[in-house]
């Protein structure tokens, strides 16, 4: 099967459709399974010891008590490990460092922030292995800490990591720092460009480090056999990176173990990496007993997630009628304990929407005392767009235009070059900007104290690896088994995918996640990538499976398969030879499967190339409380070109969650630490998620501009939604306060402090 | 591992009496307590279960007033109409604590013996002037809702007492309470400033009395004369309101942390002590 994608009719049966979703009932009902939902004989629960430090270092560990504790069978540390060497996987989303994961998932000398795993009990009960938990005895040397991503960078700050020497700076420090790595990208010159402008506007922003805050904590059941078979239930986004993540760390080979996907609870990026995975199997290893970690609410705050707080400055020059000549950017991201902050993706994507000969971006990755970042629904992306669409917002004022035709002016289109390389193919930017301009909400008188945001977004979207089976029942009813753990409702476009091209009912389609075991390799649910890539594997199974059913009806009839066309879910003989044959079922083909070669299937593993960038456009109106600084959202309109929606309401769905976390980001959501940097608010009362009595109801628009790299011309939809909201709300308050934001939460004090300056200056 | 008793008695004397225990927490709705217990911040050596007292679970009127049991739960509370219709303001004030399911368990006298400075219904109770009924090994006493919290988690509640009631006298005509409290969210938050004011206007509109409650702006809810001096004797005009507003900042003592600043809560403080006022106004002349 190649990648040649051939885009099909409009004329879909199911596609665009919005069926009930398959896993609907059981989610509703309580029958589906979790991570934390499995049981077995004999099962243990574990418990971590976590750093009460930011930063310290392990003198000695003494287990012995714990040990000694009746109804503990097992304690495990960083020495029941493997010491590894730097080595650099692209498992994940992002590219990382399994030494790092595996200090990551269990401390050596040093722990490096509060939260840091120690060491891992499992015993007959929870209560006994908190317990024992509690009486393993840790020496601690606390070692000065860094919070602050600046800070961190500053020459005398406390250095995480003796071995860190900065990569992309030339020449190469000679001394260790908290500086990871420096990235750029240049296009033109931009110093000949803002020569060339008439208003320059420079501002520096900051964002805080927020979670992913999926309500499912992380959750593993592992055991290990006589024979050295491991097998892991767990919840995550991809089972084939918790095999992979975890036969690494335990110096295991990838056939020793079996993931069984979970249910997920969401994960937004957050569950594309492992924690407690490695733990669980080691304590099942030592104990010869299945055991269970559960993660508190607590545990995922301080050990998990989150993505980077930020620094950003950005810089813009326009000329007068409001063509953009020049724009930089300097972005420093915290990547928390240990590198890999999404910084580069920050300086890939803030300037993709837009048209500008001259640009540049640099990008530092920085260490700090905090949980190591992960991904978080287009990682890295929604700070720089901060940045870049509220310096737009103010170049819109100070020239007096409309910042929605500003924008206009200066889309990226098919042929414009991004900041990163690309030219880029057929995208709908322009079009989302013509759907908001078009829109009732932008129009829409405002009231006193009232602002209307809008911003725009941009993410790459991926392909990569994936693969799919389809197998035809007797009954004439299939399976679709692909290997994605489904986070957005991809299920369902799966099966209208394999509907649509089987040509049979969507309710005689069953799709399913198989297990490491069950399909072949598929990279992670991650970067907007199930529906395009593994929806491509999907069409292509099904495409193999049509060919045999044909090549069956074919034999049914004694002809050659050339002279049978598939149609309507039926074999249609194309021979005018008078001799009168009717169409054949596909449940009558399967039910002759026996007489014509066996079982009817399709399986297919593709690399999947040709994912179609993604772009979106919100519009936000706010009121301010000008006496307590208190920011209402009054109305929400996303709108994004999603290439083709299959399943519109999950679409419009992406887009909702999407432009929600994006608001709480904007609003209240933060990591805060005290001064011995201890986290304050591990919890969803002091860390401010938006609840459903915050927010207005979203309204969404699907711009659809196909993809020509998908058959159906699906784009990726799940990560554009939260890269323009931190800016649209920004702007909308700017403009209800008459200032400027440029620090993000825009909580009520700091809101109140800002319009209490400004009414004194 | 050491077992945790539990107790549920009928009688206030069984209760005074398994209170008596060291360790011995009361349980009431349990929104406090259980999620305490959860995290590892209490561990009790006995919970003794107040709920299958009969005194503690009823709403009473009575010839001067309404008494009102420790245990009786927000939704129970709001529900009685002859008391949402007198004391408005206390209902508003309790009926935020929480969600609906928090509702239905979380009590008055939980509230208020949690100790919390930002317990919800505790300004509005002091605005209120309600008193409490204390049941102890001495027997029964009175106090003040304003003199019960002494600092965070901490209470003029001797061991083994606690709350059986809560008396509300019936007020004068022309009287109206109100409470408003600001928190970041819509819902599912603890105050960052909470207001709680009750007045009473003659019959040419001239306030006569005032009561002003303030929580979540120093170690304990606060009862601020200085506040309620500012309206009697005026209309209730923007020259009083200003006055009550910065009598209401003056009386803060906040801290600085993850839920507001010093300033913040300052100065919130009188804006809501302001918007308190006119909303308790409003219901003090039937609007």
């Amino acid at each position: 099967m190649g990648n040649e994608p051939k885009i099909f009719s409009k004329n879909f049966k199911w596609v665009g459709t919005r069926p009930v979703r398959p896993d609907g009932v059981d989610k509703v009902t309580g029958r589906a399974a979790f991570g934390a939902d499995y049981q077995l004989p004999g099962m243990l629960a574990g418990a971590v010891l976590r750093s009460p430090h930011a930063h310290a270092r392990i003198k000695s560990i003494d287990v012995s008590a714990a040990r000694a504790l009746r109804g503990v069978l097992a304690v495990v540390t960083a020495a029941d490990f493997p010491d590894l060497p730097s080595e650099v996987s692209t498992g994940g989303e992002a590219p990382i460092n399994f030494r790092h994961v595996s200090l990551n998932v269990i401390a050596r000398d040093k722990v490096l922030y509060e939260g840091h795993a120690v060491a891992a009990v499992a015993a007959t009960s929870a209560s006994i292995a908190a317990e024992a938990a509690a009486l393993i005895k840790v020496d601690y040397e606390v070692l000065p800490h860094v919070i602050d991503v600046l800070e961190a960078m500053r020459p005398d700050a406390p250095v995480l990591h003796a071995d860190l020497i900065t990569n992309g700076v030339e020449p190469a420090p000679t001394k260790a720092s908290n500086i990871a790595a420096r990235t750029g990208f240049t296009l033109g010159d931009t110093a000949k460009g803002f020569a060339d402008a008439d208003v320059i506007v420079e501002r520096e922003f900051t964002t805080a480090a927020v979670h992913q805050g999926y309500i499912e904590p992380h959750a593993v059941i592992a055991t290990m056999g006589a024979d050295g078979m491991a097998t892991i239930w767990c919840s995550s986004q991809g089972q084939f990176m918790v095999r992979e993540f975890t036969a690494k760390l335990l110096g295991m080979e990838i056939s020793s173990i079996r993931v069984i996907p979970a249910e997920i609870g969401g994960g937004f990026g957050g569950k594309t990496t492992v924690y407690l995975e490695p733990l669980a199997v080691a304590l099942a290893n030592k104990s010869g007993r299945p055991v269970k970690l559960v993660m508190s609410r607590v545990e995922v705050f301080k050990a998990t997630g989150p993505t980077s707080g930020t620094h950003v400055k950005v810089k813009i020059g326009a000329r007068r009628d409001g063509k953009l000549v020049a724009g930089e950017m300097v972005l420093k991201y915290q990547a928390g304990a240990f590198p890999g902050s999404p910084a580069t993706l920050g300086g890939m994507t803030g300037f993709a929407p837009y048209d500008i000969e001259h640009a540049s971006a640099e990008c530092w990755d920085v260490v700090s005392n905090r949980p190591k970042c992960a991904a978080y629904r287009a990682p890295g992306a929604p700070m720089a767009a901060f940045g870049v669409e509220s310096v737009l917002d103010e170049l819109a004022q100070k020239l007096d235009l409309c910042p929605l035709e500003l924008r206009l002016k200066n889309a990226a289109k098919a042929g414009t070059r991004a900041l990163y390389g690309p030219k880029f193919p057929e995208i709908g930017y322009v079009e989302t900007l013509l759907a908001a301009k078009a829109h009732p909400h932008w129009s829409a008188p405002l009231g006193p104290n009232q602002g209307r945001g809008i911003a725009s977004g941009f993410w790459f979207n991926i392909g990569g690896p994936s693969s799919a089976a389809i197998h035809i029942n007797e009954d004439g009813t299939a399976e679709v088994v692909t290997g994605n753990p489904d986070i957005g409702g991809s299920r369902a476009s799966m099966a209208m995918m394999a509907a649509e091209v089987l040509g049979i009912d969507l309710a005689k389609v069953k799709p399913m996640i198989g297990d490491t075991g069950q399909i072949a390799y598929s990279f992670l649910t991650g970067g907007s990538r199930v529906t395009f890539a593994t929806g491509k594997a999907v069409i292509e199974a099904a495409e193999a499976t049509v060919t045999e059913l044909k090549k069956r009806a074919a034999k049914l009839w004694k002809i050659e398969a050339e002279h049978v066309e598939w149609r309507d879910g039926q074999a249609w003989c194309t021979l005018a030879d008078g001799t009168d044959r009717a169409p054949l079922s596909l449940a009558k083909i399967a039910h002759s499967a026996g007489k014509t070669g066996g079982p009817i299937s399709g399986a297919v593993s593709i690399n999947a190339t040709g994912a179609g960038a993604g772009f979106g456009t919100h519009l936000c109106d706010v009121e301010v409380d000008p006496e307590t600084g208190a920011v209402k959202v009054l109305r929400y309109t996303a709108i994004q070109d999603v290439g083709r929606a299959i399943h519109p309401a999950y679409v419009e769905g992406q887009l909702q969650g999407g432009a929600v976390q994006g608001i709480g980001w904007a609003l209240n959501e933060e990591y805060i630490y005290d001064d011995k940097g201890r986290l304050q608010n591990a919890g969803f009362l002091d860390y401010r998620m938006p609840v459903a009595s915050d927010l207005p109801m979203i309204d969404t628009v699907l711009v659809e501009v196909p993809n020509p790299g998908h058959p159906f011309g699906v784009r990726g939809v799940g990560e554009v939604p939260i890269v323009p909201p931190l800016a649209a709300v920004a702007n909308a308050v700017s403009r209800a306060a008459g200032l400027r934001i440029d620090a993000l939460p825009i909580s009520p004090p700091r809101l109140l402090k800002a319009i209490d300056g400004a009414r004194q200056a | 591992m050491e077992a945790i008793e539990y107790a549920r008695p009928n009688t206030i004397d069984d209760a005074v009496r398994r209170l008596g225990a060291a360790g011995a927490r009361v349980l009431a709705g349990g929104t406090d307590l259980l999620v305490q217990l959860r995290g590892g911040y209490t561990r009790p050596s006995v919970i003794v279960d107040i709920k299958g007292i009969s005194e503690l679970r009823r709403i009473e009127q009575t010839a001067s007033g309404f008494r009102v049991g420790a245990a009786v739960a927000g939704a129970e509370l709001g529900a009685h109409a002859a008391f949402a219709a007198q004391w408005p303001g206390v209902v508003e004030a309790f009926q935020l604590i929480g969600s609906t399911q928090i509702q239905g368990r979380a009590s008055l006298g939980g509230n208020l013996c949690n100790a919390s400075p930002a317990a919800d219904s505790v300004p509005a109770l002091i605005a209120a002037g309600a008193r409490c009924v204390i049941a102890g090994a001495g027997g029964t006493r009175e106090a003040a809702v304003e003199d019960i919290v002494t600092a965070p988690g901490k209470t003029t509640l001797a061991a083994g007492e606690f709350i059986v009631e809560f008396l509300f006298a019936t007020p004068p005509a022309k009287t109206g309470d109100a409470y408003l409290r600001f928190i970041p969210r819509t819902e599912m938050d603890i105050a960052v400033v909470g207001v709680g004011v009750c007045l009473t206007l003659d019959g040419s509109g001239v306030c006569t009395a005032a009561r002003v409650g303030l929580g979540a702006v120093a170690p304990r809810p606060l009862l601020v004369p200085a506040a309620g001096a500012a309206l009697v004797g005026t209309t209730v005009d923007d020259a009083a309101l200003a006055t009550l507003a910065a009598a209401a900042s003056a009386a803060c003592n906040p801290i600085d942390d993850k839920r507001g600043t010093i300033e913040y809560r300052t100065k919130v403080a009188g804006v809501l002590a302001r918007r308190a006022a006119v909303a308790a106004l409003a219901r003090a002349r039937g609007q």
